[in-house]
């Protein structure tokens, strides 16, 4: 057994009167994967910068504690450590990746200005020298034409690119230990599972010890040896990773891996049903279709397409197409999901069915209704049948209104009465106290802003509720409870919900029909277990392959999954897409050909 | 309300305060001829007993100058301020929220207007209308409209991008409720600090036109044109140019402090 190369005694961080990090202590040893979970506000960002001691540019402040730091030529207390040493440290034997690709890389240097940087400072490495080995490091990440990339700026490149080029620049001095803060959390998931193979291959060919900081338990279990779990500043439990999931002891370790949704649970199972939470004795009912299904929702060959302007004069000389010639059908009672990754146009499905933007041709018909003929006084009387609950609950409150003026809004607009009476009501149902109803938004967490705008998308009795990634920026203890309460109104109040999501598992857990976008299009759509169970096209399969499963037997770091980039949705104006044609494989389930 | 009483608060409410009573009630208390009484053995006398400010060079006190120069200096700036944001907001809020040709139309003519230097424009306008206050007001009101009105636009631009905006579009807000209970209440803070500065700018510039003839009239005291006599003596009597420069500062950081306090007031996440 080894020395572990960093030890954590004791740690303690503050930021002014609040102690953000109280009295941690854990090591990692050389060659191993230290995850350590929490969700937000857990302390555990601000343990990975405080060993890199950049917690105090951020205004906090080590107040106790020792950071052992195992290097050639003895032992060193990182919280002691003066500034020149930190400066020979960072970026040279301990290497850190944050979480945004887009942003922690500079815009106007090339990659290999940015990767020889740390070369010269740290090795003296220059010119050719320097060059070579950037090239190398590019090549151990795995980027395909390393040349070219070298002199390449950072938007030329892809988000999963960029990646792997600050992974790279991690690497560069081949540090004993990587701090990777929610690496892949930015990232879509067949680009995360890429990136978490990779760091697991960098790491068995170095053997470098990796400090990974998540809130995802399914990535916990895929990448740890060993896990340490923390909650409100303190570690309330550690352990190996088959221990962490098999035999949880602490309570809240308990109650987050409950809270998980995980891929391949809901099989055999013939309806969605909430999820079973620590604390809750009844069994789950399940949300059960209607027998003979309704159609509520119809949509026909929907196509939606944003102008792309260019040269001197601003021409419209191409165009994005977001949606392209989708159809489907949404059932009363039933939720439908639309799922693929960032930029397949489930968003913009969505948006186009409210028509908060204008499609270019197909037909959307509510209850009978053409959504699309309607004039703009009509559109607006429309929209009490059909509401939206958005992605991001800090953005979606007005920070200047009070709860009850937001959640009566859509009542105030359709002249519906006694508005207040109906809010305190809807406050009820969400489980929020009455009393915030006279509170501003800020005043609370994300969960119960995002029960807020459940309420509001609530309060006219809408016959279709479009939920757009409504629980994906939640922690996932409050998303628990989100998508139960949601999938409790379903039953109750016979609500359609058209769910979009990137995440397979929550998708999984609460749809009745799953549909999956790529480019624009559905490229395959059918009952959820079809979907699930037996996926037909490349694409759903390779997705369903690369979604990280939130237990340690199953894991699917195989290597390189090598997912071909997505090509572009831009054409020119002139371009006639083809109609998607489809195949019917079984009873509704119809795979594009 | 208890974000009023900070420190800032109390300092910059009472600076407020403090100017607006000597503009509106100095005029009430100290004769008129004050400002303009001449003595003659005493021209640009330094601080003493009897001139506690000094006098200027025609031997005129300047604590009388300044303390009955402020009704016109504030009216004239506070006025043409309130005229550019009457004309401004409707023109910036309506251009950013709507945008598209609406946009376009509003912005070349704001445009248009920030091509002249506010001064010229100013100058123009008050030689068209005719020399007198009223009209100096109107002028240096005009002049100031496409500073405010492109501030609020761009503002209100990004407001109207924002995903509250688009929820309560879901949920059925028509145009006008949409402005008045999403765009607006957004968008203040940036237009109280610029409205504040404007003040600045105004005092200054309604001595711009003085000097020109166009705004208060000699022997009549105002801030500006204070200022502009000094121009001359700042190396032998430099009080000249400080006691109205001071109040003009004063002023102005008295309007910026509570204008901050105030954007503190109104926003209801600053705790």
């Amino acid at each position: 057994m080894t020395d572990p190369i960093v030890i954590i005694d004791q740690l303690r961080v503050g930021f002014g009167d609040t102690i953000a990090v109280k009295d941690v202590s854990f090591s990692i040893n050389p060659g191993e994967t230290v995850c350590v979970v929490g969700e937000s506000g857990s302390g555990k960002s601000v343990t990975s910068l405080s060993i890199m001691r950049l917690v105090e540019f951020g205004g906090g402040a080590i107040l106790n504690g020792r950071l052992l730091l195992n290097r050639e030529g003895g032992v060193l207390d990182l919280a002691q450590a003066d500034t020149p040493t930190m400066r020979s440290i960072r970026g040279n034997e301990i290497g850190m990746i944050f979480q945004e690709p887009m942003t922690s890389l500079n815009p106007v240097f090339t990659i290999e200005r940015q990767m020889t940087d740390g070369l010269r400072l740290h090795l003296g490495l220059t010119g050719a020298a320097a060059r070579a080995r950037a090239l190398e490091l590019l090549r151990d990440v795995r980027i395909p034409e390393p040349e070219q990339r070298l002199k390449q700026y950072p938007h030329e490149l892809s988000g999963g690119m960029r990646q792997r080029v600050v992974i790279a620049i991690a690497m560069a001095c081949r540090p004993s230990l990587l701090i990777a803060d929610e690496p892949t959390t930015a990232l879509d998931v067949t680009i995360q599972a890429e990136i978490l193979a990779l760091i697991n291959r960098l790491k068995q060919e170095t053997g470098m010890a990796v400090m990974f900081i998540t809130h995802d338990m399914a990535v916990v279990a895929q990448i740890a040896d060993r896990v340490v779990v923390m909650y409100r500043g303190e570690v309330v439990e550690t352990g190996a990773v088959t221990d962490i999931f098999a035999n949880p002891q602490h309570e809240y370790t308990r109650a987050l891996l409950a809270a998980v949704p995980r891929l391949g649970e809901m099989h055999g199972k013939a309806a969605p049903e909430p999820m079973r939470l620590v604390g809750q004795n009844h069994a789950p009912k399940p949300i059960l279709a209607r027998e003979t299904p309704t159609p509520l929702l119809e949509v026909a060959h929907l196509t939606t397409r944003f102008p792309v302007r260019g040269g001197p004069l601003r021409r419209h000389i191409a165009n994005v197409h977001a949606v392209e010639d989708v159809s489907f059908t949404l059932n009363k009672g039933e939720t439908l999901s639309l799922v693929g990754e960032s930029g397949c146009g489930k968003s913009s499905c969505g948006r186009s069915i409210l028509r908060l933007v204008n499609p270019a041709s197909g037909s959307i018909k509510l209850d009978g209704v053409d959504v699309l003929a309607q004039s703009k006084s009509a559109l607006r009387q429309m929209r009490r049948d059909m509401q939206m609950i958005f992605q991001d609950p800090f953005a979606s409150l007005n920070p200047y209104m009070r709860l009850e003026a937001q959640v009566t809004e859509p009542m105030r607009n359709f002249g519906m009465a006694d508005a207040s009476d109906r809010a305190a009501m809807l406050f009820d149902r969400v489980e929020l106290p009455r009393s915030y109803m006279r509170r501003f938004p800020h005043e609370l967490s994300g969960g119960q802003r995002q029960r807020i705008a459940i309420a509001r998308a609530l309060s006219v009795s809408p016959k279709l509720i479009i939920a757009d990634e409504a629980v994906s920026a939640l922690d996932v203890s409050v998303q628990a409870q989100v998508l139960n309460l949601m999938m409790e109104l379903q039953a109750d109040l016979n609500l359609s919900f058209l769910f979009i999501s990137h995440d397979m598992a929550v998708v999984e857990r609460v749809s009745h029909h799953v549909a999956v976008m790529y480019l624009g299009r559905i490229v395959e759509i059918g009952p959820r277990a079809a979907i699930f169970d037996t996926p037909q096209h490349a694409y759903t399969k390779a997705l369903l392959k690369a979604v990280p499963i939130a237990d340690p037997a199953k894991r699917n770091l195989l290597g390189d999954l090598n997912f071909k980039p997505i090509p572009s949705p831009v054409h020119p104006r002139s371009y006639v897409p083809e109609a998607s044609t489809y195949e019917t494989v079984a009873q509704g389930h119809l795979v594009l050909r | 309300m208890a974000k009023l009483f900070t420190l800032k608060g109390i300092v910059g409410g009472s600076i407020v305060l403090l100017v607006l009573a000597i503009a509106l009630f100095a005029p009430l208390v100290i004769p008129e001829s004050y400002a303009t009484q001449m003595d003659m053995r005493a021209r640009l006398s330094g601080p003493t007993a009897t001139h506690i400010f000094g006098t200027d060079q025609l031997g005129r006190d300047l604590f009388y100058r300044v303390t009955l120069g402020a009704q016109t200096s504030i009216m004239i700036a506070g006025t043409a301020v309130l005229i550019s944001l009457v004309i401004g907001l409707p023109l910036g809020v309506i251009s950013g929220y709507f945008g598209g040709w609406i946009d376009n139309v509003l912005m070349r003519l704001v445009d248009t207007l920030l091509a002249f230097p506010a001064l010229l424009l100013a100058l123009t306008i008050s030689a068209v209308l005719g020399p007198n206050l009223t009209n100096t007001i109107i002028a240096i009101g005009i002049a100031f409209t496409p500073f405010l009105a492109r501030i609020i636009r761009g503002e209100a631009l990004r407001v109207a991008q924002m995903p509250y905006v688009e929820a309560a579009r879901a949920a059925g807000t028509n145009d006008a409720a949409m402005i008045l209970r999403h765009i607006l209440p957004n968008i203040m803070p940036p237009i109280i600090v610029q409205a504040t500065i404007s003040l600045a700018f105004a005092i200054l510039a309604e001595a711009g036109l003085s000097f020109l003839g166009l705004g208060t009239q000699p022997p009549d005291a105002s801030w500006g044109l204070m200022i502009q006599a000094s121009r001359d003596y700042l190396d032998i009597a430099p009080w000249t140019a400080l006691v109205p420069g001071g109040a003009v500062a004063i002023t102005v950081l008295g309007l910026n402090m509570f204008g901050d306090v105030l954007r503190d007031v109104l926003d209801p996440r600053a705790s």
